[in-house]
């Protein structure tokens, strides 16, 4: 029966023979290219991804003031009243511990390109939060001077037997999250269930420094003294916690506290007593409105809007900074991109039109500024540009301007696209050298002998075969220039910078990475758009160098 | 092209005119190139020609400018670091690359336009973002191999300028050495493995010699892309990464100080010779595949 089916030399079914050498041969392309694949997404697309990711990421609220973000959930912004006590209080044992580890401030950067003010409010807030947490921690510690003593904080909260470990975790994730950094060493501390069930904010309060200190300042939380919120959390407590069925260790020292009445801070009042603006609405609605753990915020950042409690709006005139930089941006690329079409191309129909020998001799002079460094290229601009520079001096030796009154041609628009033209003529050159060689002169001359006049010959015959070139070219010198930094940066001054320029100021000066990351998701989205209208037009195979 | 004799006076004017057209936008082209030479042997801190110079004294000229920078500890800090990082990087890519290529110029490759456009996205993507991108994501590596891996800081801070400069540079090698490959004849390594040849000695005896000047084109691709490379290396690197092109940029943006002519005209130098290699590369692989060299 095997009569119908073609054998391979090795008796196996030929189709079944081709089909594995086919595999094999694909399997081999793979391996080959798979190392470079796997190089190029470790080294470049996942860093790419890592930007697209910041630009809507927006943990940092949560990491701070997880207990906060928790209890200020419930709070109708537009009621015109202060959140409830309880979300002051959540708010102090979040900043405290923040505070601890030094990062409020950043939450306070971070809040602040929502809404001025935010930062400061936060690093003052920062310092005077000691203040509340010394009113109760100084009498506690006059009614009886076991308190002053780390090891009976410890004696108290460790378990003995019931450890409640979830709560334990729990701390460790608040921390971890809070200072990036891992909190998973061990910590010399389990949380008493019980006396969570009775004292819950105060068992919290001393896990959490006991897990920071632990994890963080490599300290053991069994000999030290615990921080003034933990204190403050007691009085808290204290207040309301019925201590009668419990007999575990410190028994008496609590029973003590609890009849001594300890002074218990009103926390909205303290808060209000140290800067105003946390008995107003308007820093609460910010931190509610940026609480969410992904954000679009940096993105309406980008277009100069802003996220408000009620809804998307304009960011203030003055701060209407961004958009304008995109309209210039696009603006002087398109001026560049013309100004390359207009001197590339007559040059590139002379280097199609001459003899083979004299046009490869002039192409040198298009290729060295291409192979010359970029820097090289930017400082020959800056010392002809400038008032004493080359220009200027030949213009006065000339006698065209005074001595006195030197033309202003660099810091400004103006030197921008005369740099940037220069720098990319050779690409505007090159792609339309290519097309034009492949014009048939002929034609040219069949027109005219129809009895067309030079002008006509050129615009009706010649020019629109070379329309591909122009295309091409103006593409990649338009997609080139809208991504350029180094070159506005040195011979643009302010007024003639880009938005890749603002990108850079937001990576290393003013540290807003994720409006940084917005703004170049933005550029990116630009950029391939641009090259896929690129890609249909000429093809990215048809992209040659030199 | 010439001007037949016939040719009106207005076509007479017009030939010229144009003529003298394109001869001042070559000017445009090469002057500023040519404007930095003479300068950097200027004997002032001027960055402009001194009546001395102009009258071709030799009071006016010196090299004062080229001793700075190979004495200043700061420049050859820089030119150090260039010589370390360009060279590894374009390491990487060539080898890398080269394989790649070989993959990628076989007859049934799977996903190959998203694998090749995977490949090419560093040389799409503007400079700028890329270093956005990698900025965010290097300093995490780093963190990770300082501490997880306990290697040394400085150590580090060249890995990373490398592996960012060599994914930089991959894309000029890849279009450089498939294009060598289109003209490649496969018959040529089915006949070396008729009579014999292993995979790898095929390669290196066979294919490699004949793909040679697209390989070492790339590779100077790629070495220049890292040599004049900034925006990345400002991102990515630290001060004591510095290269040439960082040295010149903060030199430019700061207080700009003649000796960056002196190294502009260094590195003019190396690119023309640099042009002259890959022009000759050319033409062999031209004449090579039986091409008229033109």
């Amino acid at each position: 029966m095997s009569d119908a089916t073609m054998l391979a030399a090795d008796g196996t079914p030929l189709k079944r023979s081709l089909a594995r050498a086919l595999r094999r041969q694909k399997l081999r392309a793979l391996g080959l290219i798979a190392p470079l694949l796997i190089f190029v997404l470790i080294t470049f697309i996942v860093p790419i991804a890592s930007m697209l990711f910041r630009s809507v990421e927006n943990q940092i609220v949560e990491n701070t003031l997880p207990m906060t973000v928790e209890a200020l959930a419930d709070w109708d912004p537009n009621a015109g009243k202060t959140p409830s006590e309880a979300v002051y209080e959540a708010l102090y044992f979040d900043m405290f511990l923040a505070a601890e580890a030094k990062r409020h401030t950043r939450l306070g950067t971070r809040l602040n390109y929502e809404q001025t003010g935010v930062s400061s409010l936060f690093r003052q807030s920062g310092r005077a939060l000691d203040d509340i947490g010394k009113e109760t921690q100084k009498p506690l510690e006059e009614l009886n001077n076991a308190w002053k003593d780390g090891e009976t904080w410890h004696g108290i909260f460790n378990a003995t037997d019931n450890a409640d470990t979830a709560l334990l975790d729990l701390q460790r994730k608040r921390v971890a999250a809070l200072t990036g950094s891992p909190a998973s060493d061990e910590v010399n501390f389990a949380p008493d269930a019980t006396l969570y069930n009775l004292l819950p904010k105060t068992t919290r309060a001393y896990t959490a420094w006991a897990v920071y200190t632990a994890t963080q300042q490599g300290r053991d939380p069994a000999t030290r003294d615990p921080w003034e919120a933990v204190a403050t959390a007691l009085a808290l407590d204290l207040r309301t916690a019925d201590l009668s069925a419990y007999s575990g260790p410190g028994a008496d020292l609590l029973a003590e506290a609890q009849t001594a009445d300890l002074p218990v801070p009103a926390m909205a009042t303290a808060f209000a007593d140290m800067d105003e603006d946390w008995a107003g609405a308007t820093v609460w609605k910010t931190i509610q409105t940026h609480s969410s753990t992904y954000t679009s915020g940096y993105f309406l950042n980008a277009v100069d809007a802003q996220k408000t409690p009620d809804g998307v709006a304009w960011q203030p005139d003055d701060k209407q900074i961004l958009l304008k930089l995109f309209g210039r941006t696009i603006w002087m690329s398109l001026l560049i991109t013309f100004s390359c079409i207009a001197l590339g191309y007559p040059i590139a129909w002379l280097l199609a039109n001459l003899p083979m020998r004299q046009a490869n001799l002039l192409l040198i002079l298009v290729l060295l500024p291409f192979w010359t460094s970029l820097l090289v290229r930017t400082s020959a601009w800056k010392v002809m540009l400038q008032q004493q520079g080359v220009i200027n001096d030949v213009l006065v030796w000339i006698g065209l301007v005074g001595d006195g009154d030197r033309l202003i041609m660099i810091n400004n628009q103006f030197g921008t696209i005369v740099a940037m033209t220069h720098i990319l003529l050779p690409f505007m050159i090159l792609p339309m050298y290519s097309v034009m060689q492949t014009i048939p002169p002929s034609y040219l001359r069949a027109a005219k002998s129809l009895g067309a006049t030079n002008w006509t010959a050129f615009w009706r015959v010649y020019f629109p075969q070379s329309v591909p070139g122009i295309g091409a070219g103006s593409i990649l010198v338009f997609i080139l220039s809208i991504g350029y930094y180094i070159t506005p940066e040195i011979v643009g001054g302010t007024k003639g910078v880009f938005i890749s320029n603002r990108i850079a100021y937001h990576i290393s000066s003013s540290l807003n990475w994720g409006l940084a990351a917005a703004l170049g998701t933005i550029l990116l989205a630009a950029v391939l758009v641009l090259y896929w209208a690129y890609d249909k037009i000429v093809g990215i195979d048809n992209v040659k160098l030199g | 092209m010439g001007l037949p004799p016939y040719a009106t006076l207005g076509q007479r004017i017009w030939y010229y005119s144009f003529r003298v057209i394109c001869g001042l936008i070559f000017f445009f082209l090469v002057a500023p190139i040519v404007v930095v030479m003479p300068l950097s042997f200027n004997a002032q801190d001027f960055f402009t020609f001194t009546p001395e110079m102009l009258r071709l004294d030799p009071e006016g000229y010196s090299l004062k400018h080229y001793r700075d920078f190979f004495t200043n500890p700061q420049w050859q800090l820089a030119l150090k670091n260039s010589l370390i990082i360009a060279p590894l990087a374009t390491i990487i890519s060539v080898s890398l690359g080269t394989l790649a290529a070989i993959g990628l110029s076989q007859s049934h490759v799977p996903f190959k336009g998203t694998i090749m456009a995977i490949l090419i996205s560093p040389m799409i993507v503007p400079l700028i973002i890329s270093a956005t991108g990698m900025f965010f994501f290097y300093a995490q590596l780093g963190n990770w191999l300082e501490g997880t891996l306990g290697l040394d800081k400085g150590f580090v801070g060249y890995v990373k300028v490398v592996l960012a400069h060599a994914v930089l540079g991959i894309p000029f090698v890849i279009i450089t050495v498939t294009a060598t490959l289109v003209g490649f004849d496969h018959s040529l390594t089915r006949a070396a493995a008729n009579m014999g040849a292993g995979p790898v000695t095929t390669f290196f005896r066979v294919q490699m010699p004949l793909i040679l000047p697209g390989v070492i084109s790339g590779g100077l691709f790629a070495f220049i892309t890292s040599f004049d490379e900034v925006v990345v290396v400002l991102f990515v690197g630290s001060a004591s990464q510095k290269t040439l092109p960082w040295q010149m940029f903060i030199g430019l943006r700061e207080q700009i100080s003649p000796t960056i002519l002196a190294v502009a005209t260094i590195l003019v130098v190396i690119s023309i010779a640099l042009l002259t290699t890959v022009e000759l590369l050319r033409r062999r692989s031209e004449r090579l595949r039986g091409l008229s060299p033109g």
